[in-house]
């Protein structure tokens, strides 16, 4: 629900670096997203065209690169996806797990600029 | 802007094209740890690639990406680890017993540990006139249409505090059991109730909000023979979603289990940073 806010933040940070390296246009921006992250990669979708608009960023082709989520087992040790929703039961002990150790990321990862 | 530039580049880490402008042509590198550095050209390792066009620069960074209520979040837990305070945010269904586990909170516990209250609702003050205690100051938000309290709003009523001796401010959220989940107060501890007029199952239908508990407080356990409320059920969907949390199971009205709920808060008074 605030993915406007974070596309405004993806947009900013892209441009700030645009500007540091002397660059005037951002011809492509990659982020990663946890599938635990809360945010909903459509909804980032259309906030980037809002927030990119009249930028030297407009334009540019976001690249959404989804990080799976991950948890990890206190029983015995074991790291696992964490696909099946909300509940992280271990595959080898079924032990359940609230340790999430990827998943939950929300991150600028890569800007192309010239 | 040249055409060639909506070509697509190479998968590499790091790429350069020389600039029209004659400027040296400059490879970038960014670290793991987000640092970043250039090479000149041909010693960086980085194809460089051949024409006139402008430097093309693919940087590799990490940012991560907050919103304005994340900024304000962090904001207000610097202030409340700065002054020793325990915030504990508060959030369950409108009438789940959020304003009465507070008024026993304050009578019982407020005069040894000095709280504060800041209580959000849509509209009017009454939540704040039933909490009113001459030993614990409380303010009132009304957020008009708003579904949640966010980590601005809990900046401004923090602000009419007085703060002085404050070990626990408690934060009540609107009635809630969506939106709240998604809005970051500043809060060192996430309280999420659940009564026993709800369901055993409401852990599973909304679980953002019981994932991000770290203590889960079920309350109304006076009436849940009654209402055939199965609370073994209840505690096995609330670890199956949050086993993270610490599970406390009371009633408000009647004192059971109250003992856990301010031994708990004891050793949050007791270990929060001076």
């Amino acid at each position: 629900m605030h993915e406007v806010g974070i596309m405004e933040s993806a947009v900013s940070a892209a441009l700030k670096q645009a500007r540091e390296r002397g660059a005037g246009r951002v011809h492509r921006i990659v982020i990663r997203v946890g599938t635990l992250s809360g945010v909903d990669p459509d909804a980032l979708r259309f906030a980037f065209d809002i927030a990119a608009g009249g930028t030297p960023a407009d334009g540019a082709t976001l690249v959404i690169e989804t990080v799976p989520a991950r948890a990890w087992c206190a029983g015995c040790g074991l790291e696992f996806e964490a696909a099946s929703g909300f509940i992280f039961a271990c595959p080898r002990c079924s032990r359940l797990s609230g340790e999430l150790r990827r998943g939950r990321e929300l991150e600028l990862s890569q800007v192309e600029m010239s | 802007m040249p055409k060639d530039f909506e070509q697509p580049v190479e998968e590499s880490e790091t790429f350069a094209v020389k600039p029209m402008d004659g400027r040296a042509a400059v490879v970038w590198h960014t670290h793991a740890d987000g640092t970043s550095h250039a090479h000149a050209e041909g010693t960086g390792g980085g194809p460089a690639r051949a024409g006139d066009q402008p430097a093309l620069q693919r940087i590799d960074l990490r940012v991560p990406l907050l919103d304005k209520n994340d900024r304000l979040a962090e904001r207000n837990r610097g202030f409340f680890r700065k002054r020793g305070i325990a915030a504990l945010n508060l959030v369950s269904s409108p009438g789940s017993g959020k304003t009465t586990l507070l008024e026993r909170t304050l009578d019982d516990l407020g005069p040894t540990t000095r709280c504060a209250v800041v209580v959000g609702d849509l509209e009017t003050d009454r939540d704040a006139q039933r909490l009113r205690r001459g030993h614990a100051p409380v303010a009132q938000i009304t957020t008009g249409t708003a579904c949640h309290l966010d980590a601005e709003m809990v900046a401004r009523g923090v602000e009419a505090l007085d703060l002085d001796g404050v070990r626990i401010l408690f934060i009540e959220n609107v009635g809630n059991l969506v939106c709240p989940a998604s809005f970051d107060l500043g809060e060192s501890i996430r309280v999420v109730l659940l009564s026993t007029t709800e369901g055993e199952d409401k852990p599973l239908k909304y679980p953002p909000i019981f994932k991000s508990a770290d203590v889960v407080v079920l309350t109304k356990i006076d009436v849940a023979e009654v209402l055939g409320f199965d609370r073994a059920a209840a505690a096995g969907n609330i670890r199956a979603i949050a086993p993270q949390a610490q599970l406390i199971e009371l009633s408000a009205r009647t004192g059971e289990g109250m003992a856990a709920w301010y031994e708990f808060l004891r050793s949050l008074a007791g270990t929060a940073p001076r």
